[in-house]
């Protein structure tokens, strides 16, 4: 195992060392120590590599993620795997603003409460709260699936495409043209996935699911030229 | 963008370092803001007597006799203390009204920058380190105390402009964020009496607070009402003779972080700023609620109180 001191290297030598790693590298496994809120933390990494960061993270951890493991232990700042493409992101304690906005892919779990605007934009990315999440979470969400263990807050799923999105508790709020549907054994099957995915203690059959009501702007036929 | 911290200490034999804690988390928010600073700390109080801290472009000339000539005027004691541009003038409290007036009439060119008994403001243009640095913040103790680092968006760069604002008797507020409606609101403020100096958005945040509290409201009901009446983006921190509060606007995308201990409770923009506090490790951290109103006093229990959507 390799070990990095962000405090004491920086972190242009850490993300350009974790970029040097080509697919067949042998220093598959990193520890960070020291990251004390540091910015933009193992951004942009792609190669099947697994990083663990000893403590809390400011903006943008993790983001651009392909291929590559990145374990926080702590929690993260503004926009951790924003823009993911692949790969997976654990964070073991609570995660601020739009956390896993944009995600083309790969997985986000976040064992503690994400905030406002998590998933963001989402385009396939799945991601997978213990706790709850803050309001205008999956505004405009396009694509993959939102779990969310315990709560959701104001205008869940505003103006949302084609995104999935399970919540076990309460929802303070569905945002414009986001309705509660049913669920089908085809959904329970995905959501038992995701859940063990995300190594959540929750039974499927306990979540609703959310989704588009399809009736804003794009998806009326009428509307088209 | 810009940067707050803020430090309430619950363990007073922390009190002597609230000045060099303060600093070192001012500077890391350097990035946040590096246009201007300014720091308000909450120190010792002395029985019946009242504290302005004053500033002048030419503190050499402002500045000179300005002890004896106040003392003279006002006939009573009054007691001076240099620190740069900034000055802390002591007098008795309740002849604090009028020499206010008879400041503004013999040195015409010295703004006032806080009112209160233990509340003093310095604030400057420049990179954090160097305000801190000029006004020896590192040395200061107290039981509580706010900072600001600037990056100006809606108005000027200047002395004026920095924040934190004195929006009453020992009360002082400074924001993250732009206020949207604060020239109608300035308009109406004018209309109603209130003083406001600048084109700066977060002054008229600040005298919107003075004006609903010198109107029957208090703090916690003026921070409430805040959520109705300001348009815009804001994170408001305001610090009072016993305590501070923390309010974020509805959209809540400017950023906070707060963390707790048993020996204090401590507020950054990032939590960047937090890393070298004691025991940060154990801390309770957490991110304060959208149009959520906090409130910590040495006088009281801690509350938290959710306006009603």
């Amino acid at each position: 195992m390799q070990t990095f001191d962000l405090e004491a290297q920086g972190l242009r030598a850490l993300n350009s060392t974790l970029h040097a790693q080509a697919a067949n590298t042998n220093q598959t496994h990193w520890e960070i120590v020291n990251p004390k809120g540091s910015h933009a933390i193992a951004v942009g990494l792609d190669a099947p590599i697994e990083i663990n960061i000893k403590g809390s993270t400011g903006y943008y951890c993790a983001g651009m993620n392909k291929q590559a493991t990145v374990n926080v232990h702590g929690s993260v700042g503004p926009g951790t795997a924003e823009n993911m493409m692949s790969g997976m992101v654990v964070v073991e304690g609570d995660a601020s603003q739009y956390a896993g906005a944009t995600g083309h892919g790969g997985t986000l779990v976040i064992k503690g409460n994400a905030s406002s605007r998590c998933g963001i934009s989402m385009k396939g990315i799945d991601i997978i709260v213990h706790g709850n999440i803050g309001h205008m979470s999956a505004f405009m969400a396009q694509s993959g699936n939102l779990v969310v263990c315990g709560d959701a807050g104001e205008a869940l799923g505003d103006s949302l495409y084609e995104a999935r999105i399970f919540v076990r508790g309460s929802v303070k709020s569905l945002g414009a043209d986001c309705i509660e549907k049913e669920m089908r054994p085809e959904h329970i099957a995905i959501l038992e996935e995701l859940l063990e995915r995300g190594g959540c203690d929750a039974k499927a059959s306990e979540f609703k699911r959310y989704g588009s009501a399809r009736q804003l702007y794009n998806f009326n036929i009428d509307n088209a030229y | 963008m810009c940067g707050i911290v803020g430090l309430f200490l619950k363990d007073a034999t922390l009190e002597p370092q609230l000045g060099d804690m303060l600093t070192d988390m001012l500077i890391t928010m350097t990035d946040r803001g590096p246009d201007s600073a300014g720091i308000a700390i909450y120190g010792d109080e002395s029985k019946g007597n009242a504290r302005l801290t004053v500033q002048s472009n030419t503190p050499n000339v402002d500045f000179a006799k300005l002890d004896s000539d106040l003392s003279e005027r006002v006939q009573g004691k009054v007691s001076i203390t240099l620190k740069d541009t900034h000055a802390v003038i002591t007098l008795q409290a309740d002849q604090v009204a009028s020499a206010r007036e008879i400041l503004s009439e013999i040195r015409p060119d010295v703004r006032v920058m806080s009112h209160g008994s233990t509340l003093e403001i310095y604030k400057e243009v420049g990179l954090p380190k160097n305000v801190a640095d000029r006004f020896d913040v590192r040395k200061m103790s107290g039981t509580h105390g706010i900072g600001h680092t600037r990056m100006a968006t809606e108005s000027a760069v200047t002395t004026m402009g920095a924040h934190p604002f004195n929006t009453g008797i020992d009360q002082c507020l400074v924001h993250n964020g732009s206020l949207s409606n604060h020239n109608s609101l300035r308009r109406k403020l004018r209309r109603l009496g209130v003083h406001i100096e600048t084109e700066n958005d977060t002054e008229v945040g600040a005298a919107y607070l003075t004006w609903k509290m010198q109107t029957g409201s208090t703090l916690g009901e003026a921070l409430t009402s805040s959520l109705d009446d300001l348009d815009g983006f804001f994170t408001f921190v305001v610090g009072t003779k016993d305590g501070f509060g923390v309010v974020r606007d509805p959209i809540a995308c400017k950023p906070a972080v707060m963390a707790e201990t048993d020996q204090y409770v401590a507020f950054g923009s990032e939590y960047r700023a937090l890393v070298n506090l004691p025991g940060i490790e154990d801390a309770k951290v957490w991110e304060p609620e959208p149009a959520t109103v906090y409130f910590w006093s040495h006088n009281a229990a801690p509350t938290a109180q959710e306006k009603a959507a």
